[in-house]
């Protein structure tokens, strides 16, 4: 009786270690398919958005910053800042509102000031801000380190 | 402990589906053991491989993009980019064509073992249509890589269906998405082959397995009639439902080794304005058909060869999906060589053609 319990122990030992190794092989290259591999886009430093006469005062240009959109406003006083467009809330697309001289998100009402801080709304955080650079007439934009 | 948390959990279920009845059916569920028990597990690999061309299909489809452009290129990604993308790919064009063949001996064994006659008649005809449906699978996913012999194999195939009298111009449009063979076509091939198709034969699946719960194993007709001391049978559960198992694990190992050793081609990428690559060939399922067109000779009395031919095989197909019909010797259970005989031609012929298409 005891060796046919030793025995019986063994057994399920080795089916049921067999059945695990088995649904690891099955399943390791599953899972490891739906990974999605890397994107290969060049990491981007710096991008060239336009002239600095071709933007008006108090107006804003909306731009590509490798994967992410970018956002430019020139203020009344002919200042410029650049951002990331992306809201902080819940990633949507911001935009420069004339009328009330903010950066808004439509999504759900948040509102930033012309430096980037969350002023009223959900978004929790201010928006990522980078540089601008003018050289000469060119306006180049550059990620902050 | 650990075996209260489990009673609590099956007795959640069991309060609201009530397991009974299916575990009274499983118990008193038996499988008939005779010399012909073989031919039982051949439905089950079919419906293994294809929960295997379902899975892996499914997989595939994140990836792939079916359009003119881009087809090609997301399977190469597939193949080079995605981690063992290439396996996935592999699995699903080997398990392909190891089910058209579980499917084809299991349809035989079916036919000549009689398994189709009363009451299994809508069993038989879901059968046959899955078994068509399963070509059409076969068909369709065959351009989905838009590769050179996808694209010709495509041009042939259609064209086929575009030389039947009367319905075969329409249905030549309607296959292509237009006159030729473009980017339209292979957006409906694409549409066919992972909504469509799959939709129809999840239904006739469904109406075939319900009805051989219900109706049991056929008997083999000599066995039938045996008194019940004579007759052997083994539980479904667990007995059989484990060596049907052990049949899909060994089928399991075939596909794995097969796609590991032999994995899928992709070929060249299709171009409209190339010729067509010599030795071109379709695959071997459709081989048969495709060789006799060849031996045809252009024209018979008034007709087209190739008309005469699609003809003739569409009888066939119609004629051996509704033996259950015809076959009046077999409903009253007399044995009928007849239909033996007719079959084992069929077999031969197949095969034979096949060999021949291959030898060319």
């Amino acid at each position: 009786m005891e060796v046919d319990q030793v025995k019986r122990k063994f057994l399920k030992y080795v089916l049921g270690g067999s059945l695990t190794a088995l649904a690891a092989m099955i399943l390791y290259p599953i899972i490891a398919y739906l990974k999605p591999p890397k994107t290969k886009s060049a990491e981007v430093s710096s991008v060239k958005i336009g002239k600095v006469n071709e933007i008006p005062n108090d107006s804003s240009i909306m731009f590509r910053f490798g994967t992410k959109p970018g956002i430019l406003v020139k203020t009344q006083s002919g200042e410029f800042r650049a951002f990331e467009a992306t809201c902080t809330h819940l990633d949507c697309t911001v935009q420069f509102k004339q009328d009330i001289g903010v950066i808004w998100c439509a999504c759900h009402n948040g509102k930033f000031d012309l430096n980037g801080r969350n002023i009223s709304g959900p978004p929790p955080r201010p928006l990522t801000p980078y540089k601008v650079i003018i050289q000469g007439e060119d306006i180049f934009v550059s990620k902050i380190l | 402990m650990k075996k209260n948390y489990w009673k609590m959990f099956y007795n959640w279920f069991d309060e609201r589906i009530q397991f009974e009845d299916i575990i009274q059916f499983a118990a008193k569920k038996y499988v008939p053991v005779h010399s012909h028990s073989i031919w039982y597990y051949f439905g089950g690999i079919t419906l293994f491989l294809f929960i295997i061309q379902v899975v892996t299909g499914i997989m595939l489809l994140l990836y792939y993009k079916g359009s003119e452009d881009l087809a090609f290129e997301s399977i190469q990604y597939i193949m080079t980019e995605v981690q063992f993308g290439w396996l996935i790919r592999s699995v699903h064009s080997w398990s392909a064509n190891l089910m058209m063949l579980a499917a084809f001996i299991h349809m035989f064994s079916v036919y000549f073992t009689r398994a189709y006659r009363k009451p299994r008649e809508i069993t038989w005809i879901t059968g046959m249509l899955m078994l068509f449906l399963a070509m059409g699978f076969g068909f369709s996913g065959y351009l989905l890589p838009w590769n050179e012999l996808a694209f010709f194999a495509t041009k042939v195939g259609t064209d086929i269906a575009g030389v039947i009298p009367v319905i075969g111009k329409p249905m030549l449009e309607f296959l292509r998405g237009g006159e030729d063979v473009t980017g339209a076509t292979l957006s409906r091939f694409f549409g066919f082959h992972v909504a469509v198709m799959p939709a129809i034969f999840t239904v006739l699946l469904g109406i075939h397995l319900i009805l051989v719960q219900r109706q049991g194993m056929s008997e083999p007709i000599g066995y039938e009639n045996k008194p019940v001391t004579e007759k052997k049978t083994m539980p479904f559960f667990p007995n059989f439902l484990l060596r049907d198992l052990l049949f899909w694990l060994v089928v399991l190992n075939i596909v794995a080794l097969l796609a590991v050793l032999f994995p899928w081609e992709l070929g060249v990428k299709a171009d409209p304005f190339a010729p067509a690559p010599a030795g071109i060939k379709p695959e071997w399922y459709f081989m048969f058909m495709f060789q006799t067109l060849k031996y045809i000779p252009a024209h018979i009395l008034f007709m087209d060869g190739e008309v005469l031919g699609i003809l003739l095989f569409s009888a066939a197909g119609l004629l051996w999906t509704s033996v259950p019909f015809w076959d009046r010797k077999t409903l009253r259970g007399e044995k009928t060589r007849f239909i033996n005989y007719l079959g084992i031609f069929a077999l031969v012929y197949i095969i034979l053609l096949t060999v021949l298409g291959y030898l060319e």
